[in-house]
């Protein structure tokens, strides 16, 4: 328990006999496999680790500072997709602000504009929420268990919140068909997907860059390891929360935006459903480790994608899942963690 | 003829009461006495009652289905017929050993760990076992569903009259519960249980192994999640992977427990039939009130209303420790 707190502080890993012996079995067995897998695969689970990379990274983050397992991290995905749904479909166009189909990819300009307001709406949102509930419980001095119980029920509220405004029907953006981009080996990939890339790259560059560069990157890094420790150096842990929550619900909402331009669709589930492979990719890299969940998301991408070769598609989250079991027994403090 | 309606559908509304009071009850094991975070008990109301179901039904007729072909056949088993409808113990048996093995499984990775990896591992089990139901078709006709259900004692009262029957049958189960749950928690086991809940590390150095303990308390909870899942497949007589969304299935109980006291088993009992009776009621109200997207939002409200203005519920913990301490 205490042991765990070191991982935060130890970002970057350090190369032990026993993880140089397990890279060897992984990228040995990663070697055998490639010949049969279908590399269009492989690449949409890099597409799709990029997505759970930008929900992890926020998920891991506020774990590390708050210390609790945020539920309705999935819900603020969603709340991210449905406020840019509505900035697309309900106030742009009274601006005369319209149109998809921007060069290659389905979407137009507007979503350009829509998707950092997104993530700006449901920052403010999240940090709300915290001064209106889980502050109140913090001071209360409850069980982090109590606080993720009460994420539960704020997951709940926004799903529910979700519905009562846009209704459970399936939406989409204003989207116009395009053609994919066709590669070697019978590789296909959708314009959209590069953009999601590019957007995931930047963004996970401004976190590392945030963490590492500024003053508050090093507050965060340095409450989420020893939040008492931290509170008599003079950081103020107010502040460093709000900064917090505004990064991880802020990449939370993005992920959710680009979500919905990948799987070409939103639904009120669509967060929630991703709690699995979220978890997963923040469990396998190590709770607190952003630099973990980055690894974690693309090895949670790329295995469940490419499952799909050989197992029935939609048992793709229960895939994930396994993934986690296993790695619980094995590594229960994730890739970079100790063993044991 | 209208009292007679009122009644009926009272008789309903108690049917599925008693039945969430009995998974309120589990999660009362898991949360209200251990500390344990279970956000899937749709995993365990799912496998509870597909067990139970599948292990009574009839094996589909080849002729009419290609895909689906399992079923255990207990219902029309001779030697299980000793007139009293055997099986339908045996069903709530298999459901409980069923889910007691997840747990156990699920427990013996998770529980040595952070306290929140229990909650992943429910959430990630909640949704293999409706993967589960919904791809394997020969197992249980995947999405079109699992009818012809049988029910406890049927025929030896008229049908418009059966309901009085299974309520009273719900009711003893539920009350045999009761006393169970009552029972361990207020033995040492049970007070070993608050311990863990209240201060893992005090608990471990008082040389307890807390995850025994963890363990014993989460099979037992699964165990009466199991037994209501039977409970309601013999009710409603239809199961589709449908059935077992988390809002009604997981959301739904957690709010019960909540609102009647966590940690109180009558409180348990108490906030199932309260919040299944505001559920249920609020669909007569005009306008938003009755929007079933709405009452999902309350749910949600309600659950954080409690944690935050009244976290204790309507009735609370009980104080008392042990009976050494009152004299």
């Amino acid at each position: 328990m205490f042991a765990l707190r070191n991982t935060a502080r130890r970002m970057i890993p350090e190369w032990t006999p026993g993880r140089i012996t397990l890279a060897i079995v992984v990228v040995t067995l990663v070697a055998g496999l490639l010949p049969f897998v279908k590399m269009s695969l492989i690449v949409n689970g890099v597409f799709l680790g990029a997505i759970i990379a930008l929900g992890a990274i926020g998920l891991t983050l506020i774990y590390g500072v708050l210390n609790f397992a945020n539920i309705a991290h999935g819900d603020y995905m969603t709340m991210g997709a449905y406020v840019a749904l509505f900035l697309l479909t309900g106030l742009f166009p009274t601006f005369g602000i319209e149109g998809e189909g921007l060069g290659p990819l389905t979407f137009g300009y507007p979503l350009l504009i829509a998707l950092p307001l997104a993530a700006a709406v449901v920052a403010a949102g999240a940090i709300l929420l915290d001064v209106a509930i889980y502050r109140r419980l913090r001071r209360r001095g409850v069980n982090a268990v109590v606080l993720a119980m009460a994420s539960l029920g704020v997951a709940i509220a926004l799903r529910g919140l979700v519905q009562v405004i846009w209704s459970g029907e399936t939406q989409h953006y204003p989207r116009e068909f395009r053609q994919v981009f066709r590669l070697p080996l019978d590789v296909r990939i959708p314009p959209d997907s590069i953009f999601i890339a590019i957007v995931a790259v930047v963004l996970v560059v401004g976190v590392y860059l945030v963490l590492t560069r500024t003053k508050m990157g090093k507050a965060m890094r340095a409450t989420a390891d020893n939040p008492n420790l931290a509170l008599v150096s003079g950081i103020d842990t107010q502040r460093v929360i709000r900064w917090n929550w505004a990064i991880g619900a802020g990449l939370a909402a993005t992920a959710g935006v680009l979500l919905a331009v990948f799987q070409a669709q939103l639904l009120p589930i669509m967060g929630w459903k991703f709690l699995i492979p979220l978890f997963a990719a923040v469990i396998l890299g190590g709770i607190g480790n952003p630099y973990g969940a980055l690894v974690g998301a693309f090895v949670i991408g790329v295995t469940s994608e490419v499952s799909t070769q050989w197992i029935n598609p939609s048992y793709k989250p229960a895939v994930a899942f396994a993934i986690m079991i296993v790695m619980l027994l094995m590594r229960p403090r994730g890739i970079f963690g100790d063993s044991g | 003829m209208e009292i007679i309606g009122i009644v009926n559908y009272l008789v309903g509304f108690a049917i599925m009461a008693a039945i969430y009071a009995v998974f309120a009850l589990g999660l009362n094991v898991h949360w209200g006495f251990t500390g344990l975070f279970n956000i899937g008990i749709a995993g365990f109301f799912a496998l509870g009652a597909y067990t139970s179901a599948l292990m009574t039904t009839r094996p589909p007729d080849p002729a009419l289905f290609e895909d689906f072909k399992f079923g255990g056949n207990w219902s029309e088993t001779q030697f299980l017929d000793l007139g009293i409808d055997l099986w339908f113990f045996l069903g709530l048996a298999a459901a409980a050993v069923v889910c007691g093995l997840i747990a156990l499984m699920i427990g013996y990775v998770t529980l040595r760990l952070r306290d929140d990896y229990l909650a992943v591992a429910t959430l990630g089990i909640a949704e293999t076992v409706r993967l589960f139901f919904l791809n394997e078709k020969w197992a249980a006709n995947g999405s079109k569903g699992l009818y012809r259900i049988p029910a406890f004692l049927e025929g030896s009262v008229s049908p418009e009259h059966y309901d009085y029957l299974y309520l009273v049958v719900v009711l003893v189960v539920l009350a045999i519960l009761f006393l169970a749950v009552e029972r361990a928690v207020k033995s040492p086991w049970g007070r070993v249980l608050r311990a863990i809940r209240e201060d893992e590390v005090a608990a471990e150095a008082s040389g307890k192994n807390v995850f025994r303990f963890k363990l014993q308390a989460f099979i037992f909870g699964a165990v009466i999640m199991g037994v209501g899942g039977a409970l309601f497949a013999h009710n409603i007589r239809f199961l589709s992977p449908l059935t077992f969304d988390p809002l009604l299935a997981t959301f739904v109980i957690w709010a019960m427990l909540m609102v009647g006291g966590s940690g109180n088993n009558r409180g348990a009992i108490l906030g199932a039939f309260v919040v299944w009776g505001i559920w249920t009621g609020t669909q007569f109200l005009p306008g938003i009130f009755s929007d079933p997207n709405f009452r999902f939002f309350m749910i949600g409200v309600l659950i954080v209303a409690v944690i935050l203005l009244r976290p204790g519920g309507i009735l609370g913990e009980e104080r008392r420790i042990t009976r050494a301490a009152d004299s």
